[in-house]
C-alpha cells in the first residue's frame, strides 16, 4: 500500500459547552491511503462529524496530530488550510450547499475565483466537469430548478474541479432516495477508480457497502475499522 | 480575480434590487445636497466677491452730517457740509490714493422717443479709479471737463439700453432734465451691487455739472459725499484716524462735539458680508455631511444584515478555499459600489438639480471641480470606512459555525 494521505495519530478534540468541558473525540488513530475508499459510520453523536471538520480543515483539534499528504495541519496558517480546502480536498455536503444565486456553472466554477484562475479557463473545466457528471446541458440552469440527485452531482462536480487528493462526502445520500442515492455512489466508486482518495460518512450500511474499509464510531472512538471483504464474511 | 470578484458583488447586489436601491438612495441623497449645497455656496460667495470687486477696493465713504433747522432734523447728507477742498485736502493725507467728491441724484433723460428715470452722479476723473470702473468705448471726463462744467456723459450699460436701444451712444446728443450732454464713453458692467441695485443703470457726468446745470446746488462747492481709497486695506484704519482729524480741524469742530459728517468703511462692511457668505457655505456644507453621514451607517446597517443572511453562503465559500481576505474583499467591495454608484447617481443628480435651482430662482451656483472631487472622496471612503466592519465581521466568521447556520 502507498503512502499514507491521511495520518491521524493520538487525536482529541474537545468543546467548551454550558454543561462544561464535552470531549468529542478521545485519543483517534487512523491512517488512510491515497485511493482508498472508506466509509466513517456510528450513530448521531459519536464525533463523526467532528472528525470530519478536522479532516477538512474546517477544525482544529485540541491535542494530536493531522498530517495532510505529508504536512502537519496544525502549523499551517488561515491562508494555507484555505489553500489545503480548495486544491487537495473536495468537500460535498448533505445539503448539497449550491450558491442559490447562481447558475451551475458559477457554482462549479466557484473554487477556481479562489484559486485565481482567469473565467475562460474556469468555464471550460466547469462545463468539462459538469458533463463528467452527466448534466451537459444544465450550465446556465439555477440549483432551484433541478432535483436533489443532480444538485448532489453539481457539489461533487464542484468539489472535483481543482483535482482534489482527497475528496470528503458528509452524508453525500441522507437527502436523496435510494435510486438516487446508488447513482450517486456509482460516481463516487468511478472517481475513486481514477485515484481519489474518499471520505464518507454515512449512517446507511448498503451506502458503507461500496466502500473498500469501513471505520465505526463510537462515543469519540474509533470502536472498529475494517475491510468490507471481511465484514461480508462475518455477515 | 477582481473582476470575478466585481461579477458576485454585483450578482449578490442584482439579488435584492429594491434593498440595494434603497441604501443607495441614501448615498444618493447625501451626495446630491452636499454638491447641491457647495454649488448654492460657492455661488453666493463668489457672487459677494464679484459685488466687492465690482464695488472697489479699499474705500471709505464720507457722507456730510445732518443739519437741524428749526428742531427738524434732515438726516445723513441732508447738509452740506462737505466741500470739494477737503476732498483735495484729504487727497493730500498719506496712504490716500484717490479721492472722489459725489454728488448723486436721479433725473429723467430723453433721447429721441425714449425717455427713462436713471441715477445721475455728479463726480470727479478720480471716481473711476476708486471704483475700478474702466470705460470700454470713447474717453473719460477730464479734470479741465470738471473745471469748465462741460455736458459730457459717460454711460452704464443699463441705462446705454434703455436710453438707445441698440444704437451705438457714443458721440450721441441727449438730454438730462432739458440739459443736453453728449456721450464721451461708455462704462464697462459692473452687475449688481451690494445692496442688489444695479450699478449699470448710471451716467457720470462731471461734479460741476451736476450741480450747477441738472441738480442746482445752495452752496457751490459743497457735496454730499465724498469716496476715499486707500493704497492698501492694512493701512484703512490710520487713513481713517487721519482723515477724521483733518475733517474736524477743518470744519472747525470743538473737542468734545460731534462730527458734522459721517465717515464708512465699505470694505468692511463687505468684509463682513464675504464672511457671512462664506459661514453659510460652510453650514449648507455640514448640514450636507450629516445627510452623506446618514447614508454611510445606512450601508453599513444593510451590509451587516447582508452579512447575518449570507452566513452560510460564507460558510460555503470558506470551505471551498476562499481565504478571509476574499471574503473581506466581497463585502468590501459590494459596500464601494454601492457607495461609488450612489455617488455618481448623486452628482448627476446634485448638478441637475443646482442648474435647475440657477434657472428657476436665478441664484448664481458654482459646481467646481473641488466640490465633485470632495464628494467622490468622502462618498468612497464613506463606502470603505462603513463596508469595513461588516465586511470584516463576514472574514472572521468560523467556517464550521458559518455551515451550520440555518
Amino acid at each position: 500500500m502507498s503512502d499514507p494521505v491521511i495520518r491521524i495519530e493520538g487525536l482529541f478534540k474537545s468543546y467548551q459547552t454550558s454543561a462544561g468541558l464535552f470531549p468529542a473525540l478521545k485519543e483517534v488513530n487512523l491512517n488512510i491511503a491515497a485511493g482508498e475508499f472508506v466509509a466513517i459510520m456510528g450513530p448521531s453523536g459519536s464525533g463523526k462529524s467532528t472528525f470530519m471538520n478536522i479532516l477538512g480543515c474546517l477544525d482544529v483539534p485540541t491535542a494530536g496530530h493531522y498530517f495532510l499528504d505529508g504536512r502537519i495541519v496544525a502549523e499551517l496558517d488561515k491562508d494555507e488550510l484555505a489553500l489545503l480546502r480548495n486544491r487537495t480536498i473536495g468537500f460535498v455536503f448533505q445539503g448539497f450547499n449550491l450558491l442559490q444565486r447562481m447558475s451551475l456553472l458559477d457554482n462549479v466554477a466557484l473554487p477556481l475565483i479562489y484559486s485565481g484562475m482567469e473565467r475562460e479557463q474556469r468555464q471550460q473545466q466547469a462545463r468539462d466537469l459538469l458533463a463528467k457528471v452527466g448534466l451537459e446541458g444544465y450550465e446556465a440552469s439555477m440549483p432551484n430548478k433541478i432535483s436533489g440527485g443532480q444538485q448532489q452531482r453539481v457539489a461533487i462536480a464542484r468539489a472535483l474541479i481543482n483535482r482534489p487528493r482527497v475528496l470528503l462526502a458528509d452524508e453525500p445520500t441522507g437527502n436523496l432516495d435510494s435510486h438516487t442515492s446508488a447513482e450517486i455512489i456509482a460516481l463516487f466508486e468511478s472517481l475513486n477508480r481514477e485515484g481519489i482518495t474518499i471520505v464518507l460518512v454515512t449512517h446507511e450500511a448498503d451506502i458503507a457497502q461500496h466502500a473498500q474499509r469501513q471505520v465505526r464510531f463510537l462515543d469519540g472512538r474509533i470502536v472498529s475499522d475494517q475491510p468490507t471483504s471481511k465484514l461480508e464474511h462475518t455477515a | 480575480m477582481m473582476f470575478a470578484m466585481l461579477g458576485e458583488a454585483w450578482r449578490a447586489m442584482g439579488a435584492n434590487r429594491l434593498r440595494t436601491f434603497l441604501t443607495m438612495l441614501g448615498m444618493v441623497i447625501g451626495v446630491g445636497a452636499v454638491v447641491l449645497m457647495m454649488a448654492i455656496g460657492q455661488g453666493a460667495q463668489y457672487a459677494v466677491k464679484q459685488s466687492i470687486a465690482a464695488m472697489g477696493s479699499n474705500l471709505f465713504i464720507l457722507v456730510s452730517g445732518s443739519t437741524s433747522a428749526g428742531g427738524v432734523r434732515s438726516g445723513s447728507g441732508g447738509g452740506y457740509t462737505l466741500n470739494v477742498s477737503d476732498a483735495d485736502a484729504i487727497a493730500e493725507l498719506p496712504g490716500v490714493q484717490a479721492t472722489a467728491p459725489i454728488h448723486p441724484g436721479n433725473a429723467q433723460v430723453v433721447y429721441g422717443p425714449n425717455n427713462w428715470n436713471t441715477s445721475v452722479i455728479g463726480t470727479t476723473p478720480g471716481y473711476l479709479d476708486a471704483r475700478s470702473w474702466p470705460v470700454v468705448s470713447g474717453n473719460a471726463f477730464t479734470n479741465s471737463d470738471v473745471r469748465s462744467a462741460t455736458r459730457v456723459a459717460l454711460i452704464g450699460k443699463t441705462a446705454a439700453q434703455n436710453i438707445f436701444g441698440d444704437e451705438d451712444p457714443l458721440g450721441k446728443t441727449f438730454r438730462i432734465r432739458q440739459s443736453p450732454f453728449v456721450v464721451l464713453g461708455t462704462l464697462s458692467a459692473k452687475g449688481q451691487g451690494m445692496d442688489g441695485r444695479d450699478q449699470d443703470d448710471t451716467i457720470l457726468i462731471p461734479l460741476t455739472t451736476a450741480q450747477r446745470q441738472v441738480f442746482g446746488s445752495q452752496f457751490p462747492g459743497s457735496v454730499r459725499m465724498i469716496m476715499v481709497q486707500t493704497s492698501t486695506q492694512e493701512i484703512m484704519p490710520a487713513v481713517e484716524r487721519s482723515m477724521t482729524e483733518l475733517l474736524r480741524q477743518r470744519h472747525r469742530i470743538r473737542e468734545g462735539m460731534d462730527n458734522d459728517f459721517s465717515l464708512r468703511n465699505l470694505t468692511a462692511v463687505a468684509d463682513s458680508a464675504a464672511e457671512s457668505a462664506r459661514v453659510m457655505s460652510l453650514l449648507l456644507g455640514a448640514i450636507a455631511s450629516v445627510s452623506l453621514l446618514i447614508g454611510g451607517i445606512g450601508i453599513m446597517n444593510i451590509m451587516l444584515v447582508s452579512v447575518t443572511e449570507r452566513t452560510r453562503e460564507i460558510g460555503i465559500r470558506m470551505a471551498i478555499g476562499a481565504r478571509e481576505r476574499d471574503i473581506l474583499m466581497q463585502f468590501l467591495l459590494e459596500a464601494i459600489i454601492i457607495s461609488v454608484v450612489g455617488c455618481i447617481i448623486g452628482l448627476l443628480l446634485g448638478i441637475g438639480s443646482a442648474l435647475l435651482a440657477e434657472t428657476l430662482t436665478g441664484t448664481m451656483v458654482i459646481i467646481s471641480g473641488s466640490s465633485i472631487l470632495v464628494a467622490f472622496g468622502v462618498a468612497a471612503t464613506v463606502g470603505i470606512f462603513f463596508g469595513f466592519y461588516p465586511a470584516r465581521k463576514a472574514a472572521l466568521l468560523d467556517p464550521i459555525e458559518a455551515l451550520r447556520y440555518q
